[in-house]
């Protein structure tokens, strides 16, 4: 781990160049372990990533936020991992990476999805929208606002999915009682439990848009 | 996650062929389940064959019915308007299942794929015969309490986990499939299959075979219905019993015509024939839901820690078919 040896992250390295360093190296180890012949030798070369460019990887269009991108990506990351670790997008969060807990959810065309178990290959042509495209500029969507106001978080980790879970919930119309939210919010699990908070904060933006 | 082959073909015939070519292939569409698994290392594809811009998403009227295409999503079945004045039971099973973003994601063909929960299933460390043919049943003598009543074998214990398909096996839905030899249509009671000796195939598809659309009979249970799942919270959990009730009813409170499916309790959404046929002409009361919840018990074999279904599961029958009864 040469750099960020401080543990402070430089604005202009985003990327945690150590880790990832020591990752490659690893995985040429175990690669140099299964494979004979050109592949090794492309293993000492560091040739691998280039190859795997070549064979592996897929174009992508797509549009986040309301930014173009035209990708090269491998098929195996999922949409999660291709807005945080690509795109440097780390609003959406990862919390279970299974499907249960909700704290990646992000909308493509309009609809509520876990962004974790969607590879990000299948979001060729779609708009996705994350909690960072919410805001115009400094000023916050009115559900952050509401969330803020009714102290609909403690810890904060599942705040972006509860607040695009609850944007999209509204616009489904799901929110006749507080029952039929919190059913419709049961996607979104909160370890810290700000459940009643969340609640109220929906139903005063939905109050506000009747 | 190991690499594989991606290919994402735009006319059917062709990603029907993309799937018979390649070893360890498989379809993807909401991607909900076999992500998962790819991600957990239970499955590991050589080939992944992308489905979604196939055209098969289409919610359409049918001669006398309602065809949903494979590609349609949970979420657009259960709002469907002709779904909710044809078929609202199976409106409710839909949203009794999984989470609003799981709903916008799976799809129809593939909530008819999706495998069991059973934990050892998805233990890597455990044995199982459904993943691992000839490696055990580790639920049999271990922690079985999600497991089935009905249907079991010695090799796998384990229950279907949808409650889309309790719903569409009580409406006598038919699946429609298109493979290397051609079209075949499925009855929905012949689509999945008991374990056996061979509970790793899950369903009667053979390989390369695509479900390109579940088709619904003309609307004959509009009013009397009712889905009762139970489960460990309220919401977002699978189910320990569910159950899916159509009635169709007389005025003078007699039944015609009656529906009756579980889920969680077999390897298949599990129909309960008999009783249907004892309910059928009688009338709906008290004391025939009763029995009828008795009759469906029969044959039912629990383990260690899934005796209490023993009990839930006839109060679940009762209680159902009491809600769907009193329905206005």
């Amino acid at each position: 781990m040469s750099n960020n040896h401080d543990g402070i992250r430089d604005h202009d390295h985003p990327r945690d160049e150590g880790r990832r360093d020591f990752l490659k190296q690893s995985s040429l180890l175990s690669a140099i372990a299964l494979t004979p012949g050109a592949v090794r030798r492309a293993a000492e070369n560091k040739w691998d990533e280039k190859i795997a460019d070549e064979l592996g990887k897929v174009p992508v269009s797509l549009e986040v936020n309301g930014i173009s991108y035209n990708l090269k990506i491998d098929p195996r990351v999922t949409l999660l991992d291709l807005l945080r670790e690509q795109l440097h997008l780390t609003g959406s969060k990862k919390g279970c990476d299974r499907g249960q807990c909700g704290a990646c959810t992000v909308h493509v065309d309009g609809a509520r999805i876990n962004s974790c178990l969607s590879l990000a290959v299948t979001s060729e042509g779609k708009k996705i929208t994350t909690i960072e495209g919410l805001s115009k500029g400094e000023e916050l969507h009115p559900m952050q606002e509401s969330f803020i106001k009714h102290d609909g978080f403690q810890c904060g980790y599942c705040t972006s999915g509860q607040i695009m879970s609850a944007v999209a919930l509204v616009k489904e119309g799901r929110t006749q009682s507080a029952e039929q939210i919190s059913e419709f919010m049961s996607g979104n699990i909160c370890r810290c439990g700000a459940y009643s908070n969340i609640v109220k904060a929906i139903q005063e933006v939905k109050n506000q848009q009747s | 996650m190991n690499p594989f082959v991606y290919t994402r073909p735009t006319d059917t015939g062709a990603a029907i062929k993309s799937l018979s070519r390649g070893n360890q292939a498989f379809f993807l569409a909401g991607g909900t389940n076999l992500v998962d698994m790819m991600k957990m290392g239970i499955v590991v594809p050589e080939k992944i064959v992308d489905i979604n811009r196939l055209p098969l998403k289409n919610i359409e009227p049918l001669s006398g019915g309602l065809r949903l295409g494979a590609l349609a999503t949970n979420t657009e079945v259960a709002d469907h308007p002709e779904v909710l004045k044809g078929y609202p039971l199976l409106s409710l099973a839909i949203n009794a299942g999984a989470s609003p973003q799981l709903r916008n994601m799976a799809t129809v063909g593939g909530n008819l794929l999706q495998r069991t929960r059973c934990p050892y299933f998805f233990d890597l460390t455990m044995p199982c015969n459904k993943r691992a043919p000839g490696s055990g049943c580790g639920a049999l003598a271990g922690f079985n309490r999600m497991h089935a009543l009905f249907g079991a074998s010695d090799k796998c214990i384990a229950v279907n986990p949808s409650d889309m398909s309790v719903a569409l096996a009580a409406l006598d839905a038919v699946v429609r499939v298109k493979g290397a030899g051609g079209e075949r249509a499925i009855k929905f009671e012949d689509f999945h299959r008991l374990p056996g000796d061979q509970p790793q195939l899950d369903n009667t598809l053979v390989t390369g075979e695509l479900i390109t659309s579940v088709d619904l009979p003309a609307a004959a249970f509009t009013r009397h219905v009712h889905y009762l799942k139970v489960r460990d919270r309220s919401s977002y959990a699978f189910a320990l019993v569910s159950v899916a009730v159509a009635l169709d009813m007389d005025k003078d409170n007699s039944i015609k015509d009656v529906r009756l499916a579980m889920g969680g309790v077999a390897h298949k959404p599990w129909r309960m024939r008999a009783s249907e046929d004892f309910l059928k002409g009688r009338s709906a009361t008290e004391d025939n839901f009763r029995q009828a919840a008795q009759i469906a018990m029969q044959g039912a074999k629990a383990y260690q820690y899934n005796q209490f279904k023993l009990k839930l599961a006839p109060n679940t029958i009762l209680q159902a078919l009491r809600t769907a009864s009193a329905q206005a």
